[in-house]
């Protein structure tokens, strides 16, 4: 007996929304597996991951300020993806548009005002965008790999916000710790509502409008498919390949970069060494859970954002190794991708009597 | 021992890592595939390497436990791709990111604890030789596997004919299914033989360059094993070149935070990701030299039609 794929005729509309639901399950399936080989009761364990942070006020809040970031990214990632261009830089693109959304406020500790959020914005923005540049010119300009240099970049802007946190732009009076002067006042997103979800929430509904739209209605969105799925197909209709990979790199480290600026100006409020616990990597996650549709990546975000606090909850409350957030996101890729393969393919199930008879 | 020959054995020992790995890789992709897990997977080797050794007392049954580490993390990538037929790239950064997870949550428990050291040779006579002795005969065992490893490669994948077939399932891989060949299960072993080599570097790292576990340790050397196979136009003898080079960046850059060169530590850290980058911009530029040896089917998924 042996099992075959069979294409389909057309991708199945069934299977790309079920995919994503079934991986959840089995992922959370596995995970039953491995708080139980783990030594913990596996139903309390999965209760703290997936349904305690639910249940409280704070956690939902907080849920909104994790999801924020991923989403921001995952949109702009999603972009890229469609286009068959593989930014996995995001990462650093969120560092240099932290980095460079903090020069206002450390520059100019004094300047406040409605002006200085909006600089810090634009600037978080370019910073991601001029990140996101350098991958996509070295592959248009000389060919060099975009996967090998936008991951290596992210070592580098690593280290550099860790150079700036700890050196010249560490707080005077800060008691040697490694982080910037606090932000303040004008220099800081507005809490909305007396919560702790900021303003960069806004962001992450007007993003996933503008790319829903731009991707659905324009000439532009046409093109990114076009190229991602038929390269040859794009050459002919005369739409550039290497101002495509410029155009998604900036998209997509434009969003980055709004993200990491929305974290300094948001919820850690300075520059610190470490500005993100990977928001970068869960969006590829995210991308691809989101079936690459902004709708779909909303919800994706905050079910990868659940897995940030979840694992939280259970390394407190159950002393489980905080890895197992990786963990489990990397499955959760896993299994989507292996799902995804039944929206082009049917398994057919040969026995040796039925390929016996067919030859 | 002289200074210079320290820094040249330190030198071989931080190359040998990215030759073992990098080589595992080469042979993946001249089979056709594109595994971006190889840091995952050296990360998982790490951590069951270590922790072997450490709880049974024999370094060498954690080298085993590395390569199977390796292993095992190379199979599941295996059934994704190639039973599964999913994307190579993204399945490649969930191996990573698992692997990363997992050897995390492994480890947690060998966090800071001394582990077992697979020590050098040191063989009476020879290895006290003045500078030669000690450069040729004063290596630890993996690194003189690393080397027999890389010629094996070549051998295998140039003078015998099966690596001639696994040549022709990367470069093409209708044809080599049209002449009766199994890519399917070529592709799969040479995956296999990846996550082996990329389990023995992890091992190599937790048992010999830094007996200890750390998080996140393998620190990016998956990623610029990666680079090396473009960096060598994959070529096996050039893939001994290029890890020598970056192991020379590697230690060069330690010493020189040793030393106090007057620029912060976090720049000289950044040199060998710098120096990734500009190798993979200075090959890339020759497209011809890539186009002569890039596996033709590198990445793309087979299904065979009936």
């Amino acid at each position: 007996m042996r099992l075959e794929l069979i294409r389909r005729p057309a991708p199945s509309t069934l299977m790309t929304v079920l995919s994503p639901l079934v991986a959840v399950a089995l992922t959370v399936a596995t995970g039953f597996v491995i708080f139980a080989a783990f030594g913990v009761d596996p139903l309390e364990a999965l209760y703290f991951f997936f349904v305690e942070p639910l249940t409280a006020t704070w956690s939902l809040e907080e849920l909104v300020v994790k999801a924020t970031p991923i989403v921001l990214i995952a949109i702009g990632l999603s972009v890229c993806f469609l286009s068959n261009t593989w930014n996995i830089g995001a990462e650093g693109q969120l560092i240099a548009g932290a980095i460079f959304g903090s020069i206002p406020p450390i520059f100019f500790p004094e300047w406040q005002g409605p002006l200085i959020l909006p600089v810090m914005i634009a600037m978080g923005i370019l910073g991601g965008m001029l990140y996101g540049a350098i991958p996509a010119v070295l592959k248009v300009r000389f060919g060099a790999n975009e996967i090998l240099t936008s991951l290596m970049l992210v070592y580098v802007a690593q280290l550099l916000v860790d150079y700036l946190a700890r050196g010249p732009w560490r707080n005077p009076e800060g008691l040697n710790f490694p982080d910037s002067r606090p932000f303040e006042g004008w220099q800081l997103l507005p809490k909305l509502f007396g919560t702790e979800i900021h303003l960069s929430i806004a962001f992450v509904i007007l993003a996933v409008v503008v790319v829903a739209f731009v991707m659905r209605s324009t000439i532009t969105g046409f093109q990114v498919r076009v190229i991602g799925e038929a390269p040859r197909a794009g050459a002919f209709a005369g739409f550039s390949r290497n101002r495509m990979i410029l155009l998604v790199f900036l998209i997509s480290g434009g969003f980055a970069g709004l993200a990491g600026v929305s974290e300094v100006a948001g919820p850690i409020g300075q520059l610190r060494i470490s500005v993100s616990p990977g928001y970068g990597f869960t969006a590829i996650i995210v991308a691809f859970l989101g079936r690459l549709n902004p709708i779909g990546i909303l919800i994706a975000g905050f079910v990868l954002a659940l897995t940030f606090l979840g694992g939280e909850g259970a390394q407190i409350m159950l002393g489980l190794p905080e890895q197992m957030t990786r963990v489990f996101q990397g499955m959760l890729l896993f299994y989507v991708l292996a799902c995804d393969t039944f929206i082009h393919y049917r398994v057919r199930v040969r026995t040796k009597h039925a390929a016996a008879a067919e030859a | 021992m002289g200074i210079i020959e320290g820094i040249m054995l330190t030198v071989i020992t931080a190359a040998t890592p990215l030759l073992i790995a990098a080589l595992g890789e080469l042979v993946a992709e001249r089979s056709g595939v594109l595994n971006l897990g190889v840091e995952g997977m050296m990360a998982v080797g790490a951590v069951c390497g270590f922790a072997v050794a450490l709880e049974t007392g024999e370094p060498w049954l954690g080298v085993l436990a590395a390569i199977a580490g390796g292993v095992i993390m190379a199979a599941l990538f295996g059934v994704v791709t190639l039973i599964f037929v999913a994307n190579q790239v993204a399945s490649g950064l969930a191996l990573t990111l698992f692997g990363l997870g997992l050897s995390g949550m492994l480890g947690s428990a060998y966090v800071g604890r001394p582990g077992a050291r697979i020590g050098s040779l040191e063989l009476p006579v020879l290895s006290d030789i003045p500078i030669l002795g000690s450069l040729v005969f004063g290596l630890d065992p993996i690194t003189y596997f690393s080397i027999a490893l890389a010629a094996g490669v070549w051998f295998f994948l140039f003078r015998s004919r099966g690596g001639l077939v696994l040549r022709a399932v990367g470069d093409s891989h209708a044809s080599a299914h049209a002449l009766g060949y199994n890519v399917i299960g070529v592709r799969f072993m040479a995956v296999l033989f990846g996550g082996a080599c990329a389990g023995l570097a992890g091992g190599y790292l937790s048992l010999v360059y830094t007996p200890q576990w750390a998080q996140a340790m393998t620190a990016g050397r998956g990623w610029i094993a990666l680079a090396l196979v473009v960096f060598a136009t994959w070529l096996p003898g050039r893939v001994v070149l290029g890890a020598l080079l970056f192991g020379a960046v590697s230690i060069l850059q330690l010493h020189a935070q040793a030393i106090g060169v007057g620029i912060p530590s976090q720049f000289l850290t950044m040199l060998p990701y710098l120096t990734t980058i500009v190798v993979l911009v200075i090959i890339s530029r020759n497209r011809l030299l890539l186009r002569v040896n890039t596996p033709a089917c590198l990445g793309q998924p087979f299904v065979p039609d009936r």
